[in-house]
C-alpha cells in the first residue's frame, strides 16, 4: 500500500520567555493509506503538537510533514476532531455537521442531505435541530465526528477525542468508532493517553518519549478485525497493552519528575 | 415530600408583628421613631415570608417568587402612602403615590403651559385630526408628545452609536495593530462623562438647540460602550473555534460570518444593554439642561415650579421607559440568539 502521510525529522521549538523549549525532535512517522495509527505518550510529550502540525494549525520549526493528496480533486486533505469538541454553540447540530461542506460552497439542500445521513449513522438523527447546549458531552463529540466524516477528508486527525468523556460514554463511542471505521476505512491518526484505547482501535501504536518528543517504539496490533469491546478480554490484547505499559511507565515517571 | 411547618414559630412571628405595631401605635412612637418601626417590621416581614417560603411546594415556587417580586414594590408604595398621609414624610417633598398617580393622569390628559403638549401628545384631538388629515395627522399628534420625543432621541442616538461601535469594535478585536493604536485613546475617552462634551457638541451643529446635538451625545455614549464590549467579545472567543473553522476550510469572510460575529454576539448584547441604560441617563440629563420637550424636561420643569407630584410622575415615566427598552432589547436578544 502507498504511504499517505510522511513525516521526516520533524522538529518543533517553542520560543518562550524562559528560553527555548523543544517539543518535538527527530520525529519520523509514515502512515499508509487506510491505516489507523494511534500515538500514545505521557502528557506533554508533544503528541498533540504533532497532530496540530499535521493539521496545518501550527508550523514545524524544521523537517518535512506531508499528506499525499488522493486522486479526487478538491477533496480536503485533513479534518480534525478536537478533544474539546469545538462544535459551534450558535449552530444547530445539523448545521454543525454540514459546516465543512458549507465552507466549500456546496448548495444547501445537498449539504443538509449529506449531514442528515451522517447524523443517522452516529445515531443523532432525532437531534438535527437541537443546539449543542441541549445535548450531552458524548453527543457533542458524535456531532464533531460526524462533522469531520461528512467533510470526507483524505485523512482524519483525532486529538484525544474521548478524553473528556466518562468511562461508559467512552466505551460506547469506542465501539461506534470501530464500526464506522470498518465502514469507511479512512486513514486515521489518533492521539490518546490510553494504551487500551490505542490497542483496541489502532493497526499500529506509536509510543513517544517524554520531553522532547521522540519516537520510542512502534507496535503492530495483529488482533483481527472487526473488533469489539470484547476484544479487550483476549490474551493478545492484554499481552500487548502490558508490553506497551512496561515501556511507557519509565516515560511517565520521567514526565512527572520533569514537572515537579 | 412536604416539609413540616412548626405552627408555633409561625404564630410567634405573627404575634410579634401584631404586638410590636400595637405598642408603636398606642405609645405614639411612630412620629419620632418611624425608622425603628420600619426596620423591625421589615425584619419580621422577611422572617415571615422566608418561613412560609420553605413550606411552599416546589411546583408553586415560581408563583410564590412572582408574588414576592410584585408584592414588595406594592408594599413599598403603601408604606410611602401611609407615611406621607400621616406627615411622617413631608408630603411637599414626598407626595403620596395616589397623588402622583393623579398627577400622571393629568400629565397625560392636559397640556402644560410651556410646551403645549402632554406626555403622549394630545390624544383627545384624535377624532378631529383623523377627519381632517387622516392617519398622518394622528401620527403627528403622538409625535409631539414628551414620551415620544425622548424615545426618539434615545432610539436614533443609540442606533447611530451602536452600529459604528460594533464595526470599530470588530476591527479592534480582529486586528492587533488597530487595537494597539486605539486602545489607550478609547479607554481614556470612555471614562469621560459624555454629558460634559454636550456644550462643544452644540457648537458643531447649525442649530445648537435642535435635535442634532442631543442625538449626537447619546450616539457618542453608546458608541464607546458598544465598541469596547464588541472588542472584548471578539477577543474572548475560544481559539479552538477559529482553529476548527480554518481546518474546515473557512476563508476570512466565512470565518467572520460563521464564527467571529456569532461568537462575539453575547458580549455585544451585554454592551448594548449598558449602552441603552446610559443613553437614557444621558438624554434625561440633557433634557434637564437644554430642551423644550421630553420627559426629562418635564420632570425638571415641574421641579422648578415646585409641583413635586408631577415631578415624581415624570420620574416614574422615565423608570417605565427604562424597563420597556431593556425588555425590548431582551426580546431581540432571544430572537437573534436562539442558542442561548
Amino acid at each position: 500500500m502507498a504511504a499517505k502521510i510522511i513525516a521526516k525529522e520533524v522538529r518543533k521549538i517553542y520560543d518562550t520567555p524562559q528560553g527555548e523549549v523543544i517539543a518535538l525532535q527527530h520525529f519520523d512517522l509514515e502512515v499508509e493509506e487506510g491505516e489507523f495509527v494511534c500515538i500514545v505518550g505521557p502528557s506533554g510529550c508533544g503528541k498533540s503538537t504533532f497532530l496540530r502540525i499535521l493539521a496545518g494549525l501550527e508550523d514545524q520549526t524544521a523537517g518535512q510533514v506531508t499528506i499525499i493528496p488522493g486522486k479526487e480533486p478538491g477533496k480536503p486533505l485533513n479534518n480534525v476532531v478536537f478533544q474539546e469538541y469545538a462544535i459551534f454553540p450558535w449552530k444547530t447540530v445539523i448545521d454543525n455537521v454540514a459546516f465543512g461542506l458549507e465552507m466549500h460552497g456546496m448548495p444547501k439542500q445537498k449539504r443538509l442531505q449529506i449531514a442528515r445521513r451522517w447524523l443517522e449513522r452516529v445515531g443523532l438523527g432525532r437531534f438535527a435541530q437541537y443546539y449543542p447546549h441541549q445535548i450531552s458531552g458524548g453527543m457533542k463529540q458524535r456531532v464533531s465526528i460526524a462533522r469531520a466524516l461528512a467533510n470526507d477528508p483524505e485523512v482524519l486527525l483525532m486529538d484525544e477525542p474521548l478524553g473528556a468523556l466518562d468511562a461508559q460514554t467512552r466505551a460506547v463511542l469506542q465501539e461506534e468508532l470501530l464500526r464506522i471505521w470498518e465502514e469507511t476505512r479512512k486513514t486515521v491518526v489518533y492521539i490518546t493517553h490510553s494504551i487500551e484505547e490505542a490497542v483496541l482501535l489502532g493497526d499500529r501504536v506509536f509510543l513517544m518519549t517524554a520531553h522532547p518528543g521522540v519516537n520510542k517504539a512502534t507496535f503492530d496490533v495483529d488482533i483481527p478485525r472487526p473488533r469489539t469491546l470484547a476484544t479487550q478480554s483476549s490474551r493478545e490484547f492484554r499481552q500487548l497493552t502490558l508490553a506497551i505499559w512496561e515501556l511507557l511507565k519509565d516515560e511517565v515517571m520521567r514526565a512527572m519528575e520533569a514537572q515537579r | 415530600m412536604k416539609k413540616q411547618i412548626s405552627w408555633q414559630t409561625l404564630a410567634l412571628i405573627l404575634a410579634s408583628l401584631v404586638l410590636f405595631n400595637g405598642v408603636m401605635l398606642f405609645a405614639h412612637l411612630w412620629q419620632n421613631h418611624w425608622w425603628l418601626g420600619v426596620a423591625v417590621n421589615a425584619a419580621l416581614l422577611v422572617a415571615l415570608v422566608e418561613y412560609v417560603g420553605r413550606w411552599i411546594p416546589g411546583r408553586f415556587q415560581r408563583i410564590y417568587d412572582l408574588v414576592l417580586a410584585i408584592g414588595f414594590p406594592i408594599l413599598l408604595l403603601l408604606v410611602w402612602e401611609t407615611m406621607a398621609r400621616n406627615n411622617i414624610l413631608n408630603p411637599r417633598w414626598f407626595p403620596p403615590p395616589s397623588r402622583i398617580a393623579v398627577a400622571l393622569w393629568q400629565l397625560s390628559t392636559q397640556v402644560d403651559k410651556f410646551s403645549h403638549t402632554s406626555l403622549w401628545g394630545r390624544p383627545w384631538l384624535i377624532p378631529q385630526r383623523f377627519l381632517s388629515q387622516g392617519w398622518p395627522g394622528v401620527v403627528a399628534l403622538f409625535a409631539e408628545g414628551h414620551v415620544w420625543v425622548t424615545l426618539m432621541r434615545v432610539f436614533v442616538g443609540f442606533v447611530l452609536g451602536a452600529i459604528p461601535g460594533i464595526f470599530v469594535g470588530m476591527l479592534m478585536g480582529m486586528n492587533r495593530t488597530i487595537r494597539t493604536m486605539l486602545d489607550t485613546t478609547m479607554s481614556a475617552v470612555y471614562v469621560l462623562p459624555k454629558i460634559a462634551i454636550f456644550p462643544i457638541v452644540m457648537l458643531m451643529f447649525a442649530n445648537p438647540f435642535g435635535e442634532g446635538p442631543k442625538i449626537a451625545v447619546v450616539a457618542i455614549s453608546a458608541f464607546f460602550l458598544v465598541a469596547i464590549n464588541t472588542m472584548t467579545g471578539v477577543r474572548d472567543i475560544d481559539p479552538v473555534y477559529i482553529q476548527a473553522a480554518r481546518n474546515y476550510g473557512a476563508n476570512r469572510w466565512q470565518l467572520f460570518r460563521h464564527v467571529i460575529f456569532p461568537g462575539a454576539l453575547p458580549v455585544i448584547f451585554a454592551g448594548m444593554r449598558l449602552a441603552l441604560g446610559t443613553a437614557l441617563i444621558v438624554i434625561v440629563a440633557i433634557e434637564f439642561i437644554r430642551a423644550k420637550k421630553g420627559v426629562g424636561f418635564l420632570t425638571f420643569y415641574y421641579w422648578e415650579v415646585m409641583v413635586t407630584e408631577k415631578m415624581y410622575a415624570g420620574l416614574f415615566v422615565i423608570m417605565f421607559l427604562g424597563v420597556i427598552l431593556t425588555y425590548g432589547l431582551q426580546r431581540l436578544e432571544r430572537r437573534i440568539m436562539p442558542w442561548r
